[in-house]
């Protein structure tokens, strides 16, 4: 028989005026298994623990009730106290007589008699409750990064200044993402080049950072504190090391082919390019599906060319194995496929442009050299139209388009619109808008100055209808403020088109058993207090794959995502929680129904020999990783065999609960 | 249906760690009362919550058992609350099938700073109980032992 000792706090007199302790105490006595019960002013004061203390040494006692405040008070104390005298901490349950009894009731009888019932229910608990042990497990002291946008390179840098390693993974063969493409940034106007390239650079240099660029994730397994990723660095068929960045090659390659990837496609690249004139690194690299050499074995113009004989046209792709702590997401996102709003004439008409384009067209280092020309015939444009949330806000219905805001096209449509005003005064600039969507700091503001100061034409109204005539582009539309129907013949028009999660945003989010929404974005662990995490412990979320954001909020939630990490790195071991789900395998038909309700992927499945009464041999178990468990209790009401429980709310301890107060 | 003038109703109430226990610690120190046929258990989640263990209360003779948990979009584990949801309307069409009035069964979303909204709700759960009456003791139809 288990010996159990009971401790009725009387908590000055917050308890003890409502509830007659003694009266607890007495008649939880007489409970089986109850081999002590007394009362106490302050249980949790110093001596109300050593009383706590010399009783569970002189009883021997297996485990301890204590009737007094919410556990979310002072479960922790108790716990504390009982390891202090030898007892294991999960061997104590707490009766909350406090704020569900004396707090709320007022007759005597009745408050006691409550408490009675719910001390026993904690007597029932505890003598089902078994010895927990938390587990620990090591953490490997390097973080990695994948996506070398602004926010993994400002996460990048954060861990890496306070003294961890960090690899970032960079699918293109540069890092600094969309905003390397930007021509100016809201709400400051300064160049996006200006403020990003050191940053770059910076990452680049910096000792603890790895730079894996034009480089893939291919697997991940493991859990928080040791995953255990397997990157491919694709073959850029030119040797990086020996490589000076002259550019040399990019000048005499033969093929211009290539879609120039940076400029949007607006212009052509050959075989052999640098992404752009700051790309980190700052190394060519050949495409393969444009170079002659590998079409036809010819050409080696590229490698003639070379006086650092860096070119290496039989190099190979290399896998890399390498052992992670914590792994941050941030792939950002991509403008959706304008090509499927043909009413705005995207498809027929060259000088239908998306605003990422647009901001090529602007930029000095891109296609038009910053002078702002249309792209059919290179003149300049005297009238331009923009049109905002081109696929953003659609109703659920809609064919196409996306149901969120994209939140950052207000925005930069006022910065197009002011950067074209300011430095083509002659041109007239029309924006049509659902609503215009300022929440920012200086963000108003910004957009004030392009009404007021620059001019702007700002058309509450949706166009309906883009139409190529001869050289202008018919605007047709609708102005709800005079309710007048709108024709503008302009010269060029702009799409804000909505935004979208990287397209490979889901495999990744499947490789991590990382939880995202219906349109792939990445969710959180919680959407207000935990908004860097991922709901699978030790995956941090950072930049536009989590949101939409502007450079200043994916900055700011970088760096937030940067102190979880570092929060974990600086860890030796993680500690876990003991009540954590656990198969019984004897029980476990390997049916997969607990791994499906899982949010943190916790579940695997083993082939396992197994030898019980009623079976022996080989099957399929389901086995819980009690690292990644975070012991929520999904898995164990799914489970049809009952083979999942949960330790320290086991069936058993709740049932008991269950039978002693219906009693 | 036997008055009995010392009947007093068992009411369970399961509530989530997170929110719902927390909603009644808040309802504690803000001293608003609600009948003390309300026994709260203590559970991680609400999708923690076994069917199997209301029909245990309603075995033992429980008059009614409640569920509360964070509000949708609100749990601790992200999606605990929507299995809990789904399980629960499948048990509670089982238990009017077994016989067992509808409004004895309740689910219900309470965050952790709506102390008054837990008292509401265990008042008016614990008034339809008490107007319901005794519950009948649902049986246990598992084959005994020996
Ligand atoms: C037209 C336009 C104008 C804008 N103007 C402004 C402005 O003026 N001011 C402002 O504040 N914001 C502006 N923004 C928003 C700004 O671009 C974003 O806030 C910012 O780029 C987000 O950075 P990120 O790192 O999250 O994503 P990204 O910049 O998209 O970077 C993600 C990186 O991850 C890489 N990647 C993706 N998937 C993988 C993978 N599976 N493996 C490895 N690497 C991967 C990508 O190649 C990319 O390099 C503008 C956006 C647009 C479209
Ligand atoms: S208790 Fe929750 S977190 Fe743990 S294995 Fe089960 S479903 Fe996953
Ligand atoms: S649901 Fe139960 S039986 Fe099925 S795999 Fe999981 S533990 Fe095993
Ligand atoms: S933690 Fe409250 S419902 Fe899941």
């Amino acid at each position: 028989m288990q010996k159990i000792g009971v401790f009725v706090c009387w908590c000055g007199s917050n308890i003890a005026a409502t509830v007659d302790v003694k009266a607890v105490a007495n008649a939880l006595r007489s409970e089986p298994g109850v081999v002590f019960s007394t009362e106490y002013q302050y249980m949790c004061s110093e001596n109300g623990q050593n009383l706590i203390k010399d009783t569970i040494r002189d009883y021997k006692l297996d485990g301890i009730v204590i009737c007094s405040c919410s556990p979310r008070m002072h479960e922790a104390t108790f716990r504390k106290t009982a390891l202090a005298a030898g007892l294991n901490p999960y061997m104590v349950e707490i009766a909350n007589i406090r704020e569900q009894v004396s707090w709320i009731h007022k007759d005597m009888t009745e408050a006691t008699d409550k408490a009675i019932v719910l001390g026993r229910a904690a007597i029932a608990k505890v003598k089902k409750n078994a010895p927990l042990t938390a587990g620990t497990s090591p953490v490997t002291k390097r973080a990695l990064v994948i996506g070398g946008g602004i926010a993994g390179i400002q996460t990048a840098l954060d861990v890496a200044d306070a003294g961890y390693e960090v690899d970032i993974v960079e699918k293109s063969p540069t890092i600094g993402g969309r905003m390397a493409q930007l021509d100016k940034t809201f709400p400051t106007l300064d160049c996006a080049a200006c403020i990003l390239t050191p940053k770059m650079v910076e990452a680049n240099q910096h000792e603890n950072i790895n730079l894996l660029t034009y480089s893939e994730v291919e697997s991940v397994s493991g859990f928080v504190g040791s995953f255990k990723a397997k990157i491919r660095k694709k073959a850029r068929f030119v040797d990086e090391v020996k490589c000076t960045g002259c550019g040399v090659c990019t000048e005499k390659c033969p093929s211009r082919k290539g879609l120039n990837e940076f400029n949007m496609g607006l212009n052509t690249r050959g075989a052999v390019y640098i992404p752009f004139a700051q790309a980190v690194p700052n190394k060519a690299v050949i495409d393969a599906s444009n170079c002659i050499h590998f079409r036809t074995g010819k050409c080696g113009i590229c490698e003639k060319n070379c006086s650092a004989g860096a070119i290496k046209f039989d190099q190979q792709d290399e896998i890399i194995e390498r052992d992670y702590g914590a792994i941050v997401v941030a792939t950002g996102f991509k403008p959706i496929d304008a090509s499927a709003f043909d009413e705005y004439a995207y498809n027929q008409s060259k000088d239908v442009v998306t605003s990422l384009e647009f901001e090529r067209l602007m930029n000095a280092a891109g296609p038009t050299k910053g002078t702002l020309l249309r792209p059919s015939d290179g003149e300049h444009p005297h009238e331009i139209v923009f049109i905002q949330c081109v696929g953003s806000r659609c109703s659920r219905d809609a064919s196409k388009g996306k149901e969120y805001c994209s939140k950052i096209c207000c925005m930069y449509t006022a910065k197009h619109a002011m950067l074209v005003r300011e430095k083509y005064p002659d041109t007239k600039v029309h924006v049509f808008y659902i609503d215009v969507r300022t929440p920012g700091k200086n963000f108003d503001e910004f957009y004030r100055r392009a009404v007021e100061q620059y001019g702007v034409d700002y058309i509450k109204g949706m166009v309906g209808k883009v139409t190529v005539e001869g050289k202008k582009l018919r605007v047709q539309g609708s102005d709800l403020i005079s309710n007048e129907q709108v024709h503008i013949d302009a010269d060029m028009v702009v799409l804000a088109t909505a935004i979208e999660p990287d397209p490979t945003a889901r495999s990744i989010g499947t490789m991590l058993t990382a939880s995202m929404d219906t349109n792939d974005f990445f969710t959180e662990a919680h959407p207000k207090l935990r908004p860097v995490e991922s709901p699978t412990a030790g995956i941090f979320l950072s930049g536009v794959c989590q949101g939409p954001k502007d450079i200043p909020e994916t900055v700011s939630q970088a760096g937030a995502a940067a102190s979880k990490v570092i929060g974990l790195l600086s860890k030796n071991e993680l500690v876990g929680n003991p009540c954590v789900a656990h198969a019984n395998e004897l029980l476990c038909n390997g049916c997969s129904q607990c791994e499906r309700v899982c949010p943190y992927g916790a579940i695997t499945y083993v082939e396992k020999e197994v030898r019980g009464p009623e079976f022996r041999g080989t099957k399929r178990v389901a086995v819980v990783n009690e690292a990644v468990c975070q012991g929520c209790g999904a898995c164990t009401v799914t489970c049809p065999s009952t083979a999942m429980d949960l330790k320290g709310f086991s069936n058993n301890q709740i049932m008991a609960e269950v039978d002693a107060i219906c009693r | 249906m036997s008055v009995n003038t010392e009947w007093k109703p068992k009411i369970v109430a399961f509530c989530c760690n997170w929110c719902s226990y927390a909603g009644a610690d808040l309802a504690g120190s803000s001293r608003l009362s609600y009948p003390a046929d309300v026994k709260i258990i203590r559970i991680p989640c609400s999708c923690r919550l076994n069917p199997l263990f209301i029909l245990r209360a309603f075995q033992r003779g429980a008059d009614g058992v409640i569920l509360c948990g964070c509000h949708p979009g609100d749990c601790h584990y992200s999606t605990g609350n929507y299995y809990a949801r789904r399980r629960m309307t499948l048990l509670f069409s089982m238990l009017s099938y077994l016989g067992i009035d509808s409004r004895r069964t309740r689910v219900e979303w309470v965050s952790a700073a709506e102390g008054p909204k837990f008292a509401a709700t265990m008042n008016d759960f614990a008034k339809t109980i008490t107007e319901l009456g005794e519950n009948v003791k649902l049986g246990d139809l598992r084959c005994k032992e020996n």
